[in-house]
């Protein structure tokens, strides 16, 4: 099954390459990764998500805080969470096909943000699954161009990510995960 | 004060305590070597930049204290690849320093320039880059407080030439580690104390698997402890040899593909391992789904990543194992046990016991005759042996009983040939009062013997038994067994290792009957130098008994009788 990692890292050169190569070298089988800034400059937060097993998935995350420039390591799967992946789609738009695009485009909340002769390009935020969606009704049109940024994911609630977990133990397998009660379910 | 980035290197590590580093000069480390001349740091010459990371560890693991080796960019770098690798998979302290093109060049494929931090990535516990004097006294700081913290490794520090002619202020004031992503010093919560007392108390035929993190962690005296107060019988693992004494009637010796039969069997027939910092490696398991099937699991362990890799346990104490044994002890009940160990017992004397004396005297030289012998003489002394991988280094294990934690260095987890003496040059540095013992296969010695002059130029004494049977012993073992006796690559031409020891200046003589073992043991302890020792044995010996990879761990191939081998041999 997909698991979803929050990582924050010391933002340091190498430190992507540390932990990529931590996936490699354990033979972990990441879907996506994602690394950028957050809101303080010394630190950079990546979202991973790896398709492991119970098991494989706590190793991933003993296994991360090894690192000595990870700073925090939460598996938010099955915790109340937002997550988001945003697409680009170019697809190709027709006289005979454009209105039809645009309408699909319309049920899924997407936005134009080009427009060829021959083509639209849409761009879509969502959670995976719903960007999945969209591809599979788009794809009869001929999607000729695609790109995605994987998965950033959040913790809902009024407590950040990092500060959510750090009083817990960290969990070894052996026993059970803490129950999860300081969230909030808005949208 | 303004001090280059040099400077400042070398007053860091002796703020470390630092008094001895292994290295090999070259272009780009050459102005951290010119500034060795306001140290008082000794540093040893090797012959091959492997040899400094293997004296490094030698060192590290003989005195607990954090070794180092220093080598150039480029080649002399990648040359210590291996024993970098060797000090991760057996936990071993060590820094290594090498220098690195100037910043500007990095990348240009400039002479002698390797990626030795990328190269090092995965075997390393963490490595830096250096590019500027203000860095390095920070990054020495958190070098030495990575490597030896935790679960210990080894660290690079990668310096650019021109970060060490930099310069900046230094006030020679020791700087702090910034780590805000480690966190070493991991503890149990109060439930999980509870659940391990509580299968403990009610298991029936437990058993205590002692690993290394047990010297690592020092608790060799809450071990004792514990197995007396609770009455549980200790294996070892092959990096846990010392860890519990030998002569212990609670000490089951060694398990594992080359371990006691009936430590092997009486892991089978547990219902509770204790796991004391070890890591369920496959040498110590045999088949993971015939693993002690009826065992309930406790593994206390001080690396979180090792817990549920290989064997899923029921409990796991993550933290220091000394820390988590004192908070045990306590509440820990009195219990007696006294059916299990006498089990234990009738095991030992029930299988063909792979006893020294069941060897044939027939005048042949056998391994663990000699090993024996060695462990006779030097019996009651401040011994430590060093061995490489192979065969002597599982004759070793078996054959000479260990009592005192860090008595025993070997490559484990890499099983690294050519390990041994350089590893032992590094353990009589650190220990110059103890008498050292390089225990070495033919195959293994010839790959770095060529540090029998760093040895004599440093007028160590460093005795070195060679076992040498013509072969590559083990592989020719494996071939015997699982490939048809097809020897292939294996029959191993050594030069005259006496000859070549004389050219040294090294005492060496040649030993062929076992009548011969006992006096040169006692002329080589005697002997102020070091003294090479060339035990040509048995060629085609075995060691039993055997778990094949793969198999059960109480599938073992045993001895074959010892009578039709002596009639087979004449």
């Amino acid at each position: 099954m997909l698991n979803t990692f929050v990582v924050y890292v010391e933002n340091k050169p190498g430190v992507l390459t540390r932990v990529a190569s931590l996936f490699r070298r354990r033979a972990f089988n990441i879907d996506s990764l994602t690394v950028g800034r957050t809101e303080k400059p010394e630190v950079s937060r990546m979202t991973i998500v790896v398709d492991a097993d119970r098991d494989e998935a706590l190793r991933v995350e003993a296994n991360l805080y090894k690192l000595v420039n990870v700073t925090y390591v939460e598996n938010i799967t099955g915790k109340s969470s937002i997550s988001r992946d945003l697409a680009m789609i170019k697809v190709s738009a027709t006289h005979g096909t454009r209105s039809d695009v645009l309408e699909l485009a319309n049920v899924f909340r997407a936005r134009v943000v080009d427009v060829g002769p021959e083509t639209l390009t849409l761009e879509i935020t969502g959670p995976e699954a719903k960007i999945d969606t969209m591809l599979e009704v788009l794809r009869p049109y001929g999607i000729l161009e695609m790109v995605r940024t994987g998965v950033v994911a959040m913790r809902r609630g009024g407590l950040k990510t990092d500060e959510a977990a750090v009083t817990a133990a960290p969990e070894t397998g052996a026993g059970t995960a803490a129950a999860d009660d300081n969230v909030s379910y808005s949208v | 004060m303004i001090k280059t980035g040099a400077q400042i290197l070398w007053e860091c590590l002796e703020q470390q305590g630092v008094t001895t580093v292994f290295g090999y000069p070259g272009g780009a480390i050459l102005p951290a070597y010119d500034a060795l001349k306001y140290s008082n740091i000794h540093h040893v010459l090797v012959r091959h930049e492997q040899g400094a990371t293997h004296m490094a560890d030698g060192y590290a693991r003989a005195s607990g204290r954090v070794g180092v080796a220093v080598a150039t960019s480029g080649p002399g770098a990648t040359n210590m690849v291996t024993g970098i690798a060797t000090a991760m998979l057996d936990s071993s302290p060590i820094v290594c320093i090498t220098g690195q093109v100037g910043s500007k060049l990095i990348g240009s494929d400039a002479f002698q320039e390797t990626d030795i931090t990328g190269v090092t990535l995965p075997i390393t516990k963490h490595n830096y880059l250096v590019t500027h004097a203000s860095e390095v006294a920070r990054t020495i700081s958190e070098a030495f407080y990575v490597a030896s913290s935790g679960r210990p490794g080894p660290v690079l520090v990668d310096i650019t030439k021109d970060a060490q002619q930099s310069t900046c202020e230094f006030d020679g004031k020791p700087v702090a580690p910034q780590l805000p992503g480690y966190r070493p010093d991991l503890s149990p919560t109060p439930t999980e104390y509870k659940q391990a007392l509580e299968l403990i108390h009610s298991a029936k035929r437990p058993v205590i698997l002692a690993g290394h993190g047990i010297i690592l962690s020092g608790a060799m005296d809450e071990v004792r402890q514990f197995a007396e107060r609770n009455n549980i019988p200790v294996g070892l693992t092959l990096l846990g040899l010392g860890a519990f004494p030998a002569s212990h009637p609670l000490n089951l010796g060694m398990m594992g593909m080359h371990g006691e039969a009936w430590l092997n069997t009486t892991i089978q027939e547990a219902d509770l391992l204790i796991a004391f910092g070890m890591r369920f490696d496959d040498r110590v398991t045999g088949s993971l789904k015939t693993y002690a099937p009826n065992a309930k699991k406790i593994h206390i362990e001080i690396d979180r990543a090792e817990v549920n890799k290989n064997v899923k346990v029921d409990v796991a104490l993550v933290g220091d194992l000394k820390a988590i044994l004192r908070e045990l002890l306590p509440k820990l009940k009195s219990q007696e046990r006294r059916e299990w160990l006498a089990y234990i017992d009738r095991l030992k004397g029930d299988v063909a016991v792979r006893d020294i004396q069941n060897l044939p005297d027939n005048g042949h030289l056998y391994a663990a005759h000699v090993i024996n012998d060695i462990w006779r003489q030097t019996l009651g002394s401040d011994t430590v042996i060093v061995t490489d991988v192979g065969q002597h280094q599982m004759w070793e294990a078996q054959y000479f009983k260990h009592e005192h934690p860090r008595t025993l260095i070997t490559s484990g987890g890499l099983g690294t040939m050519g390990f041994a003496l350089p590893a032992a040059i590094g353990v009589k540095a650190a220990r110059p009062e103890a008498e050292v013992w390089a225990v070495v296969g033919d195959g293994g010695f010839q790959m770095t013997m060529s540090e029998m002059a760093t040895m004599v130029q440093e007028n160590l004494k460093v005795n070195i038994a060679i076992i040498n049977n013509g072969y590559l012993g083990m592989v020719r073992q494996w071939q015997e067994f699982f490939y048809d006796r097809n020897y292939e690559a294996t029959p191993l031409l050594s030069p005259n290792f006496v000859k070549l020891a004389d050219a040294y200046g090294i005492r060496a003589v040649a030993v062929t009957q076992r009548s011969e073992v006992v006096p040169t043991v006692e002329m080589t302890r005697k002997h102020k130098g070091p003294v090479l020792i060339d035990f040509q044995v048995e060629q085609e010996d075995s060691v039993y008994p055997m778990v094949a990879a793969g198999a059960a761990l109480h599938e073992m191939i045993r001895r074959p009788n010892p009578l039709e081998e002596t009639a087979a041999d004449a």
